[in-house]
């Protein structure tokens, strides 16, 4: 047997310390304070979003105070010029590209995934390679092309070629999760079904599918997350129309100028159904961002 | 249409047994291939197609503000590239950002998800908590910091100065300009606050697949806390810390969001995306900013390669 990588403990009898109440008492109060301590971070990374959900219900004048009024009365204001100022067709535009471009994502994947992990094409860890070096592939680089081709094909200002540019930014992404996902479907169950006569459709829907529903699911929140929030393309590539949600809110500050509440209000409006979708899905969100590695 | 195509290809005379076998191999083959070809395809046609044209407008001349003097000129526009200052400062800039909000946010994450890692009450509430700033809209992120927090003069920042300043009967704070005094770092932590959570989640998945039973023998061979981490906990991370710094390096060295918000490019903090872009829109010169890009792909294909070396690994153990 070989010794262990750590230096030799200087108590003759380790075990025996952590035995002794004394020491399990120690062990408890520290767990205290490492727990205040996560409370600390925690309330100190939430902060600055409480204190600008608070700015978005305080007129102007408060929320431009020095030092800051917490106290100040609350008011809807903000709220109704951002919603007066009618963003509706931009969420409507968000919705609709973060959601066809995640349905495209997902129908492209998930064969992908399949080819790729339950019956793997030969050299199927090159494709894997070709998926993520896309991935940086700086958008950018690829701009002016991009509007080039809307302009000549009439689908400037248009949200399905946004959708179409979407699915293309997050495909590769959803490919590697959804390829982790399936690959942890066992073979043998895969097997087993085959030979009691299942076919390809059954197996595919009794077996793979429960099992796998879970990773799409979280694949989907990702994907959505990622469209919701892109601004360089949607600002590059609409105008008027087609404009998103952050698209609207670069517009909205330059009508409004720097007034904070309003500001705030809008920030808070258009990251609500991102925050939403997140919290709900907190644990898809973990799996989803590790790519599936948590086995 | 892969069957028809696999068809289509088997020699006429299937009689003999070999050609027979030899044609449904190929079946086999291409049903093996179908699934894959749509997303393949897909990924061809809207990310390399794009490439090349970028790739041949680099050697044009080409301003859209002069539509009549498009002409070949080779190389020229790359030789331009490097002898203006933009681009060199727009390499250095993005290298420190991306190095500075990646190391930064990884250590914080890691430091996190050991607390979190723990139970103590309230975990749930810390957790939500903790995660919320990665599910903010980044140009909401960015306009928060810029002006809610870091604002000079109705900022929460040097609001709490003022503040706290008082409570010692001053009432001459310091009252720093921070996003025009400290530019890079004002964007840096509002990337770093964004990024944070990320890593934090995927080291806390990793910790999470970290067996009980391994951390328990450590323990009753007498590793103390610090052996334990050392030894144990922190070759265990390693995958899941090499694929967060993989995932953040990829977005963050392509960050628009938070330079565009914050400081549009303006006091060095323009990134090679922003740089791009501007040469892009505000310059209209499509002929250099092509060059840039190609110059940009060839740097994230450099890196990439390192890149993928590592995680490789991730890819062995599946």
């Amino acid at each position: 047997m070989t010794a262990p990588p750590w230096p030799k403990p200087r108590t003759a009898h380790p075990r025996a310390a952590a035995l002794l109440p004394g020491g399990r008492r120690r062990r408890s109060s520290r767990g205290v304070w490492l727990g205040v301590a996560a409370w600390l971070a925690g309330l100190f990374a939430v902060t600055p979003i409480l204190w600008m959900l608070l700015t978005s219900f305080h007129s102007e004048q408060d929320a431009a105070q020095n030092p800051p009024s917490l106290a100040a009365d609350l008011t809807l204001e903000s709220y109704r010029t951002f919603f007066g100022s009618q963003p509706l067709p931009a969420f409507v535009n968000s919705f609709s590209a973060s959601l066809v471009s995640t349905a495209l994502v997902l129908a492209l994947s998930v064969p992908a995934a399949y080819a790729l992990s339950i019956k793997p094409v030969p050299k199927w860890s090159d494709v894997m390679f070709f998926f993520l070096s896309t991935k940086f592939l700086p958008i950018v680089a690829g701009l002016l092309p991009l509007y080039l081709f809307a302009l000549h094909t009439g689908t400037l200002d248009n949200i399905w070629l946004l959708s179409i540019l979407y699915t293309s930014m997050n495909l590769a992404v959803a490919v590697w999760m959804m390829r982790s996902f399936l690959s942890e479907v066992p073979r043998e169950i895969i097997e087993a079904a085959q030979l009691d006569g299942a076919s390809l459709t059954t197996t595919l829907v009794r077996v793979v599918g429960p099992i796998a529903i879970p990773g799409i699911a979280a694949t989907a929140l990702i994907c959505f997350i990622f469209s919701w929030n892109e601004l360089m393309l949607a600002r590059t590539l609409t105008a008027t129309v087609a404009s998103t949600a952050p698209v609207f809110m670069t517009s909205f500050l330059t009508s409004q100028g720097l007034f904070i509440a309003k500001m705030s209000a809008a920030c808070i409006a258009i990251s609500l159904p991102v925050l939403a979708a997140g919290f709900a899905a907190q644990d898809k969100l973990v799996q989803g961002l590790s790519m599936g590695a948590v086995k | 249409m892969d069957s028809a195509a696999a068809t289509r290809d088997t020699p006429l005379p299937t009689s003999t047994p070999a050609a027979a076998e030899h044609g449904e191999a190929r079946i086999r083959r291409w049903a093996r291939r179908g699934p894959l070809l749509p997303a393949l395809v897909f990924m061809v046609v809207t990310t390399q197609l794009p490439m090349v044209v970028t790739v041949v407008v680099s050697m044009f001349n080409w301003n859209a503000l002069y539509p009549n003097d498009i002409h070949f000129v080779g190389l020229d526009n790359f030789v331009q590239v490097f002898q203006t200052d933009a681009l060199r400062g727009a390499v250095v800039t993005t290298i420190v950002m991306t190095g500075v909000v990646v190391a930064a946010s990884l250590v914080l994450g890691l430091g996190l998800a050991l607390l979190l890692h723990r139970r103590f009450w309230g975990r749930g509430v810390v957790r939500t908590m903790l995660i919320a700033p990665f599910l903010m809209v980044p140009i909401a992120a960015a306009l928060l910091w810029k002006h809610v927090l870091l604002n000079p003069s109705y900022g929460l920042i040097n609001g709490a100065l003022g503040w706290l300043w008082s409570l010692f009967g001053s009432d001459s704070p310091p009252q720093p300009a921070w996003v025009s005094t400290y530019p890079m770092m004002s964007i840096e932590a509002a990337l770093i606050w964004q990024w944070t959570p990320f890593m934090m989640l995927i080291i806390l998945a990793g910790l999470q697949s970290l067996p009980p039973d391994t951390l328990e023998a450590a323990q009753v061979d007498g590793a103390g806390p610090f052996a334990v981490f050392r030894y144990i906990t922190l070759p265990h991370l390693r995958r899941y810390l090499e694929l967060g710094a993989l995932l953040g390096s990829v977005y963050i060295v392509q960050n628009f969001d938070a330079v565009f918000t914050m400081t549009s490019g303006g006091l060095g903090t323009a990134n090679l995306a922003y740089t791009v872009y501007r040469t892009f829109f505000q310059a209209q010169d499509y002929g250099l900013a092509s060059a840039m890009g190609v110059l940009v792909v060839l740097a994230s294909i450099v890196i990439a390669t390192l890149a993928l070396r590592t995680v490789s690994s991730l890819l062995k153990e599946a």
